[in-house]
């Protein structure tokens, strides 16, 4: 790793780190488990002055029952996310899209918050926190807000954070009983991003929809709920007619990208047939 | 000795140090006062330079000089290439630094060399170079085409040569022929991708320099810097200490090794460079990248009359050691394992804007036994053949060999019907057959295909005298010698370089077998021309076909001398000793003899030596073979197709493979695992993809996607043994075999399982999306 020259300080609190951004100025960068940080220090397509590490930050790592919604700290690492037993309790569909991450080396070091603030709609935890309806909790010198997720992802590799705030972590309902959910990751290699991902959870009533969520990954700038899948099951005889016919809405508001992995044609191709399978795996 | 040595599945003794990566890494070797090269490399595919001002990085703290192509233009030569396949082939200049033209994105423009690295790279971003973009040539078929741009503007054509092998008379052939299968297959180009990323060091001392590379060839790496720089070849000591992998990519001389040499001469200091991933994914030569253009007849009854093959390869910007020859290495190949009347086969090397092309794993046979096995199946399919019973109306029978070919080989030994039956019996293929049956049946969206692929290759590269004939610029017979110390214990040199495959635990084996010592009393030393004065290095599945040979007669030549010695010890006449175990003894009174270290210890002391004989008991053996080898076999795969998405799953893999006799069989499957992940590789997931303005937007194994034990199944390999009757140890070679073999196994699978969706072929790699669009009858299906 050649990166440019960096100031490089590391603060054990939330104070102090959202100090040190504050004083640190605009090109300051948070450092969580560096996962997509460091290929961009290394290729030199990000050049900070100065890097803020989070490792010491204990307290940001806790994941805390808050009765009806689950607090997981930003700087909970997806292998933390993964095996914790509040999670896997309350948020299962957190719990399956962290195991589609990467490889276990960046599970281990990567971070929950670290790849919700990349905010690469090719990553896989942004649609999860959107279906969740998660609220993002984030501190600065000048105090501390809430943002929805659904107004948290701006653009492209942008979120609605300023340069001197801070993710403390992100708030997400507990899903209560009779969710099935699941994660639908299409990828070439085990290693290699999502090309469409679908995250995914109905409620069943006996043999109908009582409610859904379903949000895709890699369908444009940010990441996309798909309202009109969600509104075309509910109520609906669960079935696999109902599913596939309700997939056609997934390409609904979508901008999906063309790359080398695969054109925006066939990304709104497989939107379609992946959401299908995912909702009829949360039934299954 | 209860178990023997040769056959024996031992754990390779260099592994833990080469996992661990606490080992000689050229990049882990920093003498004092090291300074540190970064290069700066063009941005354009093709480009005039008109101006490359290095005085602002010249004054950067820490920088100690600054290089433009145009400061070394006196000294740095020209990049050698060793293969001039014909009389009249366009050879263009190739420097080191790029000085009036850049011809490839990742060309070098300038070099910094500073106090440290990150300083060098640092300072990279204040060279200023003003470029004169001139067109790109990026696509083959254009590139030869009337009035098109060109990559070397003095050479008048696209064209570096067009080399023609005929044997019958194929358009005779042709015509009239019952049935002719004609098809166009592409290689897409593809990365090497070693671990070990390239690395450089030089140390300058007085007039003598000693230069470390993450090299497959410090040989032939001497010999050629000694050509280009002029330094004398005895001032030179290269050495090529662990290498982590290179896959043929490391059988280069690379302009950063010459301008290493250069600068430390310059400087007078060690000077060093490793290359990024990203880096070397722009200029590591690549690999394969073909367009064939194929025509196959045959009878009826599935008999091959012949076969047409017209290349264009894709040399890319420049000529490298070997670039042009690596197609030609194919043109004994297209044939395969099957007889037939006429073969004819045309090539044509293409200069685009692209980094060069050369040799990578398999090198010229992997692009021929893809055609030919993909054309078997394909003529089976047009026949309503079952695919392995049209190779068995064609294949060369057990009995028939030797066997003149028709691309002019002679095949020593094979049984290709033993290794079928294997693997058919293994695959269970009947099942699977009617598995996919049923599912054509149901109409189920995950359809399953059947792969077969029944491959050879030539290994053992190679007969001197044959290198000769193709024009090839140097030989091709390997080295060994065998010390054993006063101690009884052994050291074995050899001159064939491993860079990852097991050499010191494999020729370890070999020694002990012939010399009847323990395996841990023998090391072997290689890769440093001090150590191992002379050598050919290591590719081409060529080190134990060669290599072990001549270590095997090294060995014997050691006993002959030993017998000598304990003859007159134990006052007895040779030809009455006998040799069991590292032990001598008079045949018939086995109470009387004397070991191998008793022998050594004699010899070394020489107090008491037969009249005329030299101390010390070593001796040296050089083998140049006298034909090929030729392993072969069976691969079978079954793969799942989703037709909804294009997804391809890999079901089953069979791999019965032929390499002959084997000296370690845990190093034999190792080779065909990783050899298969490459070649399956291929089929799916490793494309190096150019822009229409020439850049590389694979650059990163984000991009470039290779794939790891997580994306491939389970193999099942097993062998069968027909030893080699070329070599005296009946070896054959087994590096290259796994990805020869295995991607035209895996594309057939593919093309099996949609054949009834009309589907006859999806490019490679055969991404999910290229999957689905044949399906719709796009791209690949007619």
């Amino acid at each position: 790793m050649i990166p440019a020259t960096f100031d490089y300080t590391r603060p054990a609190s939330v104070d102090d780190a959202v100090r040190a951004l504050s004083d640190a100025g605009e090109d300051a960068k948070l450092l969580a488990g560096g996962q997509s940080l460091m290929p961009l220090l290394r290729l030199r397509l990000a050049f900070p002055d100065a890097l803020i590490d989070l490792g010491r930050v204990d307290a940001l790592r806790e994941i805390r029952d808050e009765g009806d919604t689950l607090l997981v700290g930003a700087m909970a690492t997806h292998h933390q996310v993964i095996r914790d037993p509040l999670v896997r309790a309350h948020l299962p569909l957190l719990a399956r899209a962290a195991e589609t991450v990467a490889d276990p080396a960046v599970r281990h070091r990567g971070t929950f918050g670290g790849s919700l603030v990349h905010a690469d709609p090719a990553g896989d935890l942004p649609a999860v926190a959107l279906a969740l309806d998660a609220v993002f909790l984030v501190r600065s010198v000048r105090g501390e807000r809430e943002i929805r997720a659904s107004e948290f992802f701006v653009d492209w590799m942008t979120s609605a954070m300023e340069p001197d705030e801070l993710l403390v972590g992100v708030r997400m309902p507990k899903l209560g009983s009779g969710w099935g959910v699941h994660y639908e990751k299409f990828h070439r290699t085990a290693q290699a991003w999502a090309i469409v991902g679908v995250a995914c959870a109905v409620r069943r009533d006996g043999d109908v929809v009582e409610d859904a969520r379903v949000a895709l990954t890699n369908m444009g700038p940010v990441p996309v709920r798909a309202g009109g899948v969600e509104n075309a099951v509910r109520g609906r005889p669960v079935s696999e007619g109902t599913f596939r016919s309700a997939a056609e809405h997934a390409t609904e508001g979508t901008e999906p990208p063309s790359d080398l992995h695969g054109s925006a044609e066939y990304r709104s191709h497989l939107a379609t047939v992946l959401t299908a399978r995912a909702l009829t795996a949360c039934t299954a | 000795m209860t178990v023997p040595e040769i056959g024996a599945p031992r754990r390779r003794t260099e592994d833990t140090r080469l996992l661990t990566g606490r080992t000689r890494w050229t990049e882990n070797l920093t003498p004092a006062g090291t300074l540190h090269m970064a290069f700066l490399r063009s941005p354009h595919a093709h480009a005039k330079l008109t101006r490359v001002d290095t005085s602002q990085a010249a004054t950067h703290p820490g920088v100690v000089a600054v290089f433009s192509g145009a400061d070394l233009a006196d000294e740095q030569g020209s990049l050698p290439c060793a293969w001039i396949v014909t009389d009249d082939m366009k050879h263009p200049d190739h420097p080191p630094m790029g000085v009036h033209e850049v011809r490839y994105v990742g060309e070098p423009v300038a070099c910094v060399v500073a106090r440290d690295r990150y300083t060098a790279v640092d300072a990279l971003e204040k060279i200023d170079v003003d470029y004169e973009p001139l067109p790109a040539v990026v696509d083959m078929e254009a590139a030869v085409a009337e009035g098109a741009d060109l990559v070397h503007h003095d050479l008048g054509t696209n064209k570096s040569y067009t080399w023609v092998y005929e044997n019958g008379d194929v358009e005779a052939a042709l015509r009239d022929a019952p049935v002719v299968i004609e098809r166009e297959y592409v290689q897409q180009r593809l990365i090497p991708s070693a671990m070990e990323p390239r690395s450089v060091l030089c140390v300058p001392e007085g007039d003598e320099f000693t230069l470390y590379s993450a090299t497959q060839i410090p040989h032939i790496l001497r010999l050629m810097l000694a050509v280009v720089t002029g330094i004398a070849e005895h001032r030179l000591r290269v050495v090529a200490p662990d290498v982590g992998g290179g896959f043929g990519s490391k059988l280069q001389v690379y302009g950063e090794e010459v301008i290493a040499l250069l600068l430390a001469r310059r400087l007078g200091r060690p000077v060093k460079w490793t290359e990024t991933r990203s880096e070397g994914n722009m200029t590591v030569h690549h690999g394969r990248d073909q367009i064939q253009r194929l025509t196959l007849a045959a009878e009826r009854d599935g008999r091959i009359r012949g076969l047409k093959v017209d290349l264009l390869a894709d040399m890319g910007a420049y000529l490298m050691i070997v670039t042009p020859g690596i197609p030609l290495l194919g043109a004994f190949m297209f044939n395969g394992i099957y007889k037939m009347d006429a073969y004819s086969f045309t090539c044509t090397g293409v200069f685009t804007t692209k980094t060069p092309t050369d040799a990578y794993r398999g090198a010229g046979r992997p692009e021929a036994t893809y055609a030919i096995e993909r054309l078997m199946d394909e003529l089976a399919n047009e026949l309503g053949i079952d695919p392995i019973e049209v190779r068995r109306r064609n294949w060369i029978a057990h009995e028939e060999f030797p066997y003149e070919t028709i691309a002019g080989l002679t095949y020593d030994s094979g049984n290709y019907e033993a290794a079928t039956d294997k693997a058919l019996e293994l695959f269970e293929y009947d099942k699977l057959r009617a598995e996919q049956a049923d599912r054509r049946d149901r109409r189920d969206p995950v359809q399953l295909g059947i792969g077969v692929s029944t491959f050879t290759e030539m290994c053992g590269l190679a007969p001197s005298r044959v290198l000769g004939s193709l024009s090839y610029g140097a030989g091709g017979w390997e080295h060994a010698s065998v010390r054993v110390l006063p101690t009884g214990k052994v050291e074995v040199i050899t001159g064939s370089s491993p860079h990852g495959q097991g050499h010191e635990t494999a020729w370890a084996q070999i020694a002990a077998d012939r010399l009847g010592v323990p395996f841990e009393d023998v090391r072997v030393l290689h890769g440093d021309t001090v150590i191992a004065p002379k050598g050919m290095d290591t590719y081409g599945s060529r080190s134990l076909a060669v290599g072990g040979v001549a270590l095997s007669a090294a060995c014997g030549k050691v006993v002959e001398k030993a017998r000598t010695v304990a003859a007159h010890l134990l006052e007895a006449a040779e030809q009455d000793l006998e040799f069991r175990d590292g032990r001598f003894s008079v045949r018939g009174v086995h109470e009387e003899g004397t070991t191998l270290q008793e022998v050594a210890q004699a010899a070394f002391t020489a107090h008491d030596l037969p009249d005329g004989l030299e101390p010390s008991l070593d001796a040296d053996a050089t083998f140049d073979p006298d034909n090929f080898s030729f392993p072969h076999g069976t691969h079978l795969c079954a793969a799942e197709v989703d037709t909804e998405t294009g997804m391809v799953k890999l079901r089953k893999y069979v791999a019965v493979d032929d390499v002959g006799k084997v000296v370690n069989p845990l190093i034999v499957e190792g080779q065909v695992h990783g050899g298969l992940a490459q070649g399956i590789a291929q089929a799916l997931f490793e494309e190096a993809v150019y822009d229409a303005d020439g850049n590389l937007t694979t650059t990163t194994l984000a991009d470039y996607l290779v794939p790891s034990a997580a994306d491939l199944p389970t193999f099942t390999t097993d062998r069968t043994e027909t030893p080699a009757t070329s070599n005296p140890l009946g070896v054959k070679g087994v590096g290259e075999a796994g990805t020869i073999a295995s991607t035209p196994a895996v594309v057939n699978a593919i093309v099996d399982a949609l054949r009834p969706h009309g589907v006859r072929d999806v490019p490679m790699p055969c991404t999910p999306e290229r999957v689905w669009r044949a399906l719709r009858g796009e791209a690949g299906a007619r």
